[in-house]
């Protein structure tokens, strides 16, 4: 069975700085070159630190922002090929969830009316039905269906979390793309939405791509998971085995540094030097090389490439040539 | 990325009393509103009517003055009150209309501007730099010189110089409306361009809108009389706060009544609309809402 | 003597909508050069609680009861002019967001010279010189440039890093950090949890270190305390919170955490939401969510008492 989505060499440049009249523009390459695939029914994760290039590349498979190079296939179709009225018809079924539940609803407009609104502009349903799909679609995400006469200032973030996610299922997608859903959230609040995102994913048959900075959330949500540092993917691979047996050393330094609440689980301590470069000024060579505790001359000059190391696990590191 | 940061308890309404400058404000705005639709009803006088032989007669409360000339009589004998009356209507009038003239330029293209950004919103600015170069005065002057003086003309003119400032505000606010998450969510789930700046962007950008009405409609009331006062708005015989001014300009060492009490009308009508739009604009800071 | 001994501290907030009891009766102490952790979600009161210390609670909110003696001295009795003294040069406190405690118009070595300046005295030269060793100390890589720059200039981790130099410039006993890694990736956090480990360390410095995250509590805490509703559930060294915590609320936290042992699988949360501060409920704050209440939990308050050795817990139900 195809893949549900397939990215390829997917890039976006921005440029910045310089006003109309200067000359001076840089480019930013947010996100350089990446390639993965999601099938349908998995969670793949996508972790990184800021300026990584993982919530742009959410928004650049679902096309919210357009890309400046790459292919993206989702259900089969070319989503660069798609005429505007076509690319609007398959919005429907590949939606976004986002971090911040503060500012991800219209803070003028009633939860109801949110979660209803994509039914009406797909003319999905007329007016009592639609009433009908969004009390079901509160209760399918723990609400009580009264809730659909509030406004958004009136919730909870964990309950304002679960509306966005309410509206992202009102068309039936396919597809979720969760953007931090719950970096905003306090511990408590995020294991309840964490949870609800697992049960409507077996409930509705949903796909995701879970991006989060926070490593033990993205490797407790996803079958697979790929770490992105500056714009690029530096691994990719089966859950337990990024865990276990990482294979790249921004991925180990990741590990080891994020804090775990359990004191008999230390890992081996391999805190990466120096500060997360730039976007502005990427290093030569490998990209992660500054930093790196076991870089050696060919890191500084050749761009690793992404290499199969088992099991549809691949990392890009010059380390896995030398054995 | 931060989680729960520190969250003081939210500070909701820390005063108590209802605000001094809203009742104010509202309080006097009401008043004069009312009189000047009511103005022919409550008008002692016919504000044209010349009576010659109670010329310059001043307030009652002094010598010389007359009960049935409250604030006395003008340098044709018109009764003073009446005329600030009925020229309470054209001022609020005038500006108000203006002012709904100049916002719905002003804010269409400022949403323009801001939500499609690129060559539009380049466009549109110039012509915003354009308009704030030249002095607004003698836009006007040029316009009425052009079209002959009359009040559609005046609110023409004022309307469409005084757009630029609605176009700033509601371009800068919708600059920033427009990358919040809700906006891209609502594009996710099959908001067009039209659609999304509608529903989505435009109520958000009302509270500016509000305000930048508010303190513009006081504006309007200065800008037409001066323009009056230039001779250039609306013509005699109809009363206007601007043109009593200028007539009175020559009677200030003699009959102060003349100029002083359209000067103390426009003063109080522009304190109220002030203080109105000061604290419409503290009470709608988002940042009270939570 | 404990170098920090808060007892019975009661903070509340004045709004239109009734009294906001923040901080509701906390009590704990520090001592010398040990590391205590405050740990709770939002709104739970820690940040109150840190701010109560060092007595810039912002209005309407004011310390209502309670003693926070350092080295003896009750800190609430001390005047306007006292208590400036006592900030900087024996509290120092580092914040979440270094762009917002920076002042963005002044270099950070000029900060920092001002801080020393503002507690020794001496000579700008000396003082420049000291800012300089102090970023140096952090491990800001080349200080002596760094130090002429502005906080915009720098990344995320250097400028926390500038403001642990400014903290600890004037050398103070006790560092009280709010959330000092939270904003940073974690990678960067891992470096700034190793500094304030080491420089702890050295100095001898006791640090309270006010958090939401359990797992920078097991890196650095030596002992912690678990904060709900504006009150202390439960006190203990932190191996021992980890190994058997004993309040329902630390067990619920810890269990609700993503650990490698049982991803994909769902996680146990707790029920309900935080409490409305404003309630003049009797009992337990935290019976209406937890799964052992019974009828006294509310109608008791509960008090902490030690049930092991050093490590105390407010919950009469918990079985020991």
């Amino acid at each position: 069975m195809a893949p549900l989505v397939e990215v390829q060499g997917l890039e976006k440049r921005f440029s910045v700085g310089g006003a109309w009249l200067s000359g001076r523009r840089r480019v930013i390459h947010a996100v350089d070159g990446v390639s993965f695939t999601i099938e349908r029914g998995e969670v793949l994760g996508l972790v990184g630190e800021s300026g990584c290039g993982k919530t742009t590349t959410g928004r650049l498979i679902l096309r919210l922002i357009e890309p400046s190079a790459g292919r993206i296939r989702f259900e089969g179709h070319d989503l660069m090929a798609l005429s505007p009225p076509r690319l609007w018809a398959t919005r429907q079924r590949m939606q976004i969830v986002f971090q911040d539940p503060f500012a991800s609803l219209n803070p003028r407009m009633r939860v109801g009316s949110i979660i209803a609104e994509p039914l009406a502009i797909y003319e999905r349903a007329g007016a009592t039905e639609r009433r009908r799909q969004v009390s079901e679609l509160l209760d399918v995400v723990g609400l009580d269906p009264a809730f659909a006469e509030r406004y958004p200032h009136e919730l909870s973030g964990g309950q304002r979390q679960r509306i966005g996610i309410a509206a992202a299922l009102a068309l039936r997608p396919s597809l979720i793309v969760a953007d931090e859903p719950v970096s905003a959230l306090d511990v408590s609040v995020q294991a309840q939405v964490l949870n609800l995102l697992m049960d409507l994913r077996r409930r509705f048959g949903l796909t995701y791509l879970f991006i989060s900075h926070d490593l033990h959330v993205v490797l407790h949500m996803s079958d697979r998971v790929a770490v992105m540092y500056l714009g690029e993917i530096v691994e990719i691979g089966p859950r337990d085995a990024l865990y276990h047996a990482p294979r790249h050393p921004y991925t180990q330094g990741l590990l080891s540094a994020a804090p775990v609440a359990d004191p008999t689980l230390r890992r081996e301590r391999i805190v990466p030097k120096g500060e997360v470069a730039s976007p502005l000024a990427v290093p030569s060579g490998c990209r992660f090389h500054p930093r790196c505790p076991f870089v050696f001359a060919r890191c500084r000059v050749e761009r690793p490439r992404l290499r199969k190391l088992g099991a549809g696990h691949e990392a890009a590191c010059h380390l896995n040539d030398r054995a | 990325m931060s989680v729960a940061a520190a969250t003081l308890p939210v500070v909701a309404r820390a005063r108590r009393r209802v605000s001094f400058r809203a009742v104010f404000g509202l309080g006097v705005l009401l008043v004069i509103g009312g009189s000047a639709v009511f103005a022919p009803q409550l008008a002692p006088w016919d504000p044209a009517r010349q009576m010659l032989l109670k010329r310059l007669r001043p307030p009652m409360w002094q010598e010389r003055g007359l009960r049935e000339h409250p604030l006395g009589t003008d340098h044709l004998g018109r009764d003073i009150l009446s005329r600030i009356l009925h020229g309470g209507r054209i001022s609020l009038g005038v500006g108000l209309t203006a002012v709904t003239l100049s916002a719905l330029i002003g804010v269409t293209l400022g949403l323009l501007a801001g939500f499609f950004g690129g060559r539009a919103d380049a466009f549109i600015m110039r012509i915003v730099d354009v308009f704030l170069a030249i002095p607004y005065i003698l836009l006007a002057m040029g316009v009425v010189f052009a079209l002959g003086p009359s009040l559609l003309n005046v609110i023409l003119v004022m309307g469409a110089t005084r757009w630029v400032q609605f176009a700033r505000i509601v371009r800068a606010d919708v600059l920033s409306i427009r990358e919040r998450e809700f906006v891209a969510g609502a594009r996710a789930r099959g908001n067009r361009p039209l659609r999304l700046l509608l529903r989505h962007v435009l109520p958000n950008a009302l509270t500016p809108i509000i305000v930048v009405a508010t303190l513009e409609l006081a504006f309007m009331i200065i800008y037409e009389s001066a323009l009056s006062f230039l001779g250039l708005g609306v013509q005699p015989p109809t009363p206007t706060w601007g043109w009593m001014l200028a007539d009175g300009r020559n009677y200030v060492a003699t009959a102060w009544w003349l100029a002083t009490f359209p000067g103390l009308a426009i003063m109080l009508t522009v304190l109220a609309v002030n203080l109105l739009g000061d604290w419409l604009r503290d009470t709608l800071d988002p940042r009270l809402k939570v | 003597m404990a170098l920090l001994s808060v007892e019975g501290l009661r903070t509340h907030f004045a709004t239109s909508a009734g009294a906001v009891r923040a901080v509701d009766g906390v009590s704990f102490a520090i001592a010398r050069g040990e590391v205590l952790g405050l740990v709770g979600e939002s709104g739970c009161g820690k940040s109150v609680t840190s701010l109560s210390i060092m007595r810039l609670v912002p209005p309407p909110g004011r310390i209502v009861a309670g003693r926070i003696r350092l080295e003896g001295d009750n800190l609430l009795d001390k005047d306007a002019e006292a208590m400036r003294r006592v900030r900087g040069a024996r509290i120092a406190m580092v914040f979440q967001e270094p762009m917002t405690s920076l002042n963005p118009v002044f270099t950070i070595g000029d900060q920092i010279a001002a801080a020393v300046l503002a507690h020794e005295g001496g000579r700008r030269r000396a003082a420049w010189d000291r800012a300089v060793e102090m970023l140096d100390h952090v491990q800001m890589p080349s200080p002596g440039e760094r130090a002429r720059d502005y906080p915009h200039q720098l990344s995320g981790g250097l400028r926390q890093r500038a403001m642990i130099a400014l903290a600890l410039a004037p050398g103070p006993q006790l560092l009280i950090a709010d959330e000092p890694t939270t904003a940073l990736d974690v990678t960067i956090q891992a470096q700034i949890l190793d500094l304030l480990r080491r420089l702890q360390a050295e100095r001898g410095m006791a640090v309270l270190l006010i958090t939401h995250d359990l797992g920078v509590v097991a890196e650095l805490c030596h002992r912690v305390a678990i904060i709900y509703a504006g009150r202390i559930v439960e006190m203990a060294p932190v191996a021992r919170i980890f190994e058997e915590p004993l309040h329902p609320y630390t067990r619920g936290l810890l269990r609700c955490l993503p650990h490698p042992s049982r991803f994909g699988q769902p996680l146990s949360s707790i029920e309900g939401a935080p409490p409305d501060l404003r309630g003049a409920d009797a009992g337990c704050r935290f019976a209406p969510r937890c799964p052992l209440a019974i009828a006294s939990c509310r109608r008791d308050e509960p008090v902490l008492a030690e049930r092991r050795p050093g490590h105390f817990v407010a919950c009469p139900v918990v079985s020991v």
